[in-house]
């Protein structure tokens, strides 16, 4: 899985929160090209550098402000943190840490809001918590976004990123996998939409799931989409992988995703793509199924 | 019942002799008739599947191939699977459906193949696709994981009316090594992070994620027959199920309730 080498990256993307402290004069430095950027205009330009187009890793409440109408958002089961199910060595201490460091209990913010008028579920994974690895929180938030957007006719939009599965908490970790694409089957059933954004990393048992589920799967441009870690496969093969190997283009180009999406379309696609599905049907052409 | 721990039953499941699909189905199934194919781009010899009788029921069969050769492991790639062999398993598991019979798992895998190829067809969506499918499989599904649960690659023949485990077998969300890389930077570690992951049937069992332990024996053949017994008791209790959405409903609620965490107070004063 793709643990290894994302394990390793928890603490130089953390500081890619630094331009969200809302200090407009603080000069931030860009990872791809060393440019130095002013805060306040980065955040403008949606924490894109405007110099070699490299994109900022976000933080869940950042990228709700920038998809969902002004003020709409509300937010479900912010009240579920981590416990330590098979009691493993530092991860209590772990997560208590990063909860203070990064402002939220786990991995993934859920809650409702509109984006382009339309109500929405919405659930963003947040790569600056233990690089959004899926634990019992990560399955049970989105489960029951599921769960609650099948029983309210909503659509479902996810924002994925994530390291895989939570290996600290053991199996509890692999069985979110079946539990949130358990409830994502039901939702489907229902004839509702879900659509998934595959953001910066997505990878492992998330990519094997739920990420990969979407009626409608976008991603963002550059994007490290896959299921085994490079290294892992550079180690298998012996051999160097090219540069686009695992990115949202290679997606794109073997058919597995539809649709690449700049960081600044993205919210004008959303709303495209929404209002297409949850405004007015032919009645004629519902779905019918033949029992 | 004496509980080995882990790190002692990774060296026992690796043993060759240990029975195999190609014995369970020998022993088990008569009539059998291997079916090939995902019907999109190969064979994949990691995944074997078909059709045949126990117990004088028509049934699907699908699972992880291993070998005792070195040949023999080649060709099924160590029970490593690509997309094709998910694929394929899924095909099966919806013609199952369509003619109306139950569905045996056998899972016995170090994880699902990670190489080019594999990502290039789509790995993780031939897992998603699994697990999204078997969930709302509308006939009965038994797994039983007999050897190593390897990860995803286990999961995705693992969602399951009933998911059962050999004595010694174990199930793990990452293998042993690829854990102990991480947490100490030390492969070799393995065994530690092997106790460490709570991985054996008899952690699972305890967590309540499956439903049933099968004891092994003293030989092969009476390991076989203990998988026999237990098989026949797990469908006829499915077979006495009232009707298919009672059963599906067990199915969700099954996997629904995996999962420990807190609740917490929140002010919630960090909105967005």
């Amino acid at each position: 899985m793709g643990l290894i080498d994302l394990f390793q990256k928890t603490r130089e993307t953390s500081m890619e929160m630094k331009p969200q402290e809302d200090e407009a004069a603080k000069v931030v430095t860009c990872k791809g090209c060393g440019a130095e950027l002013k805060a306040y205009a980065y955040g403008k330009n949606l924490y894109v550098c405007p110099h070699c187009g490299r994109y900022g890793r976000l933080l869940a409440r950042t990228r709700i402000r920038q998809i969902a109408d002004k003020d709409s958002f509300e937010e479900l089961y912010a009240n579920l943190a981590p416990a330590d199910p098979i009691h493993f060595p530092g991860y209590a201490e772990k997560t208590a840490e990063l909860a203070e460091k990064v402002g939220m209990p786990d991995a993934v913010k859920t809650g409702v809001c509109k984006i382009g008028g339309v109500e929405t579920a919405i659930g963003v994974m947040d790569s600056h918590f233990m690089m959004a690895s899926m634990g019992s929180v990560v399955g049970e938030k989105l489960t029951r976004l599921f769960e609650y957007a099948t029983e309210k006719g909503l659509p479902v939009v996810l924002f994925t990123c994530s390291g895989g599965a939570r290996m600290q908490e053991g199996m509890f970790s692999l069985l979110q996998m079946a539990k949130v694409s358990a409830a994502a089957r039901r939702h489907s059933d229902a004839g509702l939409l879900y659509i998934t954004v595959l953001t910066d990393p997505t990878t492992g048992g998330v990519t094997a799931s739920f990420a990969m589920l979407g009626d409608i799967i976008l991603a963002e441009p550059r994007t490290t989409i896959g299921f085994a870690g490079r290294r892992v496969i550079e180690g298998t093969i012996g051999q160097t992988l090219p540069d686009d190997f695992q990115s949202s283009e290679f997606l794109l180009s073997h058919g597995f995703c539809d649709k690449i999406v700049p960081r600044n379309q993205l919210r004008e696609t959303l709303e495209k793509l929404l209002k297409l599905h949850c405004g007015s049907k032919s009645k004629k052409w519902q779905v019918w199924r033949r029992d | 019942m004496i509980n080995k721990p882990a790190s002692e039953k990774m060296r026992i499941i690796h043993d060759t002799k240990r029975p195999m699909i190609t014995d369970y189905i020998n022993e088990l199934f008569t009539d059998f008739t291997e079916l090939h194919g995902d019907r999109y781009f190969s064979d994949d010899h990691a995944i074997l599947g078909g059709v045949g009788y126990f117990n004088g029921t028509p049934v699907t069969v699908i699972g992880h191939r291993k070998g005792r050769t070195i040949e023999q492991n080649m060709d099924a790639n160590f029970g490593m699977a690509h997309p094709e062999g998910y694929r394929k398993a899924l095909r099966l598991a919806h013609q199952a459906e369509k003619f109306h019979r139950p569905v045996i798992n056998f899972v016995d895998t170090g994880g699902a193949f990670c190489g080019v190829g594999a990502e290039e067809r789509g790995q993780g969506e031939a897992i998603a696709r699994c697990l999204y499918e078997f969930i709302e499989l509308k006939t009965p599904v038994v797994s039983i994981v007999t050897g190593e649960g390897g990860s995803g690659g286990a999961l995705a023949l693992a969602v399951a009316d009933r998911v059962l485990m050999l004595e010694n077998a174990l199930y793990s969300v990452i293998s042993p090594r690829g854990c102990a890389s991480i947490l100490w930077k030390d492969p070799k570690r393995e065994a530690e992070a092997a106790d460490t992951l709570h991985i054996t049937a008899q952690d699972l069992y305890s967590f309540g994620m499956i439903e049933g332990i099968i004891q092994e024996g003293t030989s092969s053949a009476q390991l076989i027959r203990n998988v026999a017994r237990t098989l026949r008791d797990q469908l006829a209790e499915l077979d006495a199920e009232p009707d298919i959405d009672t059963m599906l409903q067990k199915r969700y609620e099954k996997f629904r309730r995996v999962g420990v965490f807190r609740t917490i107070n929140q002010e919630s004063n960090e909105g967005v």
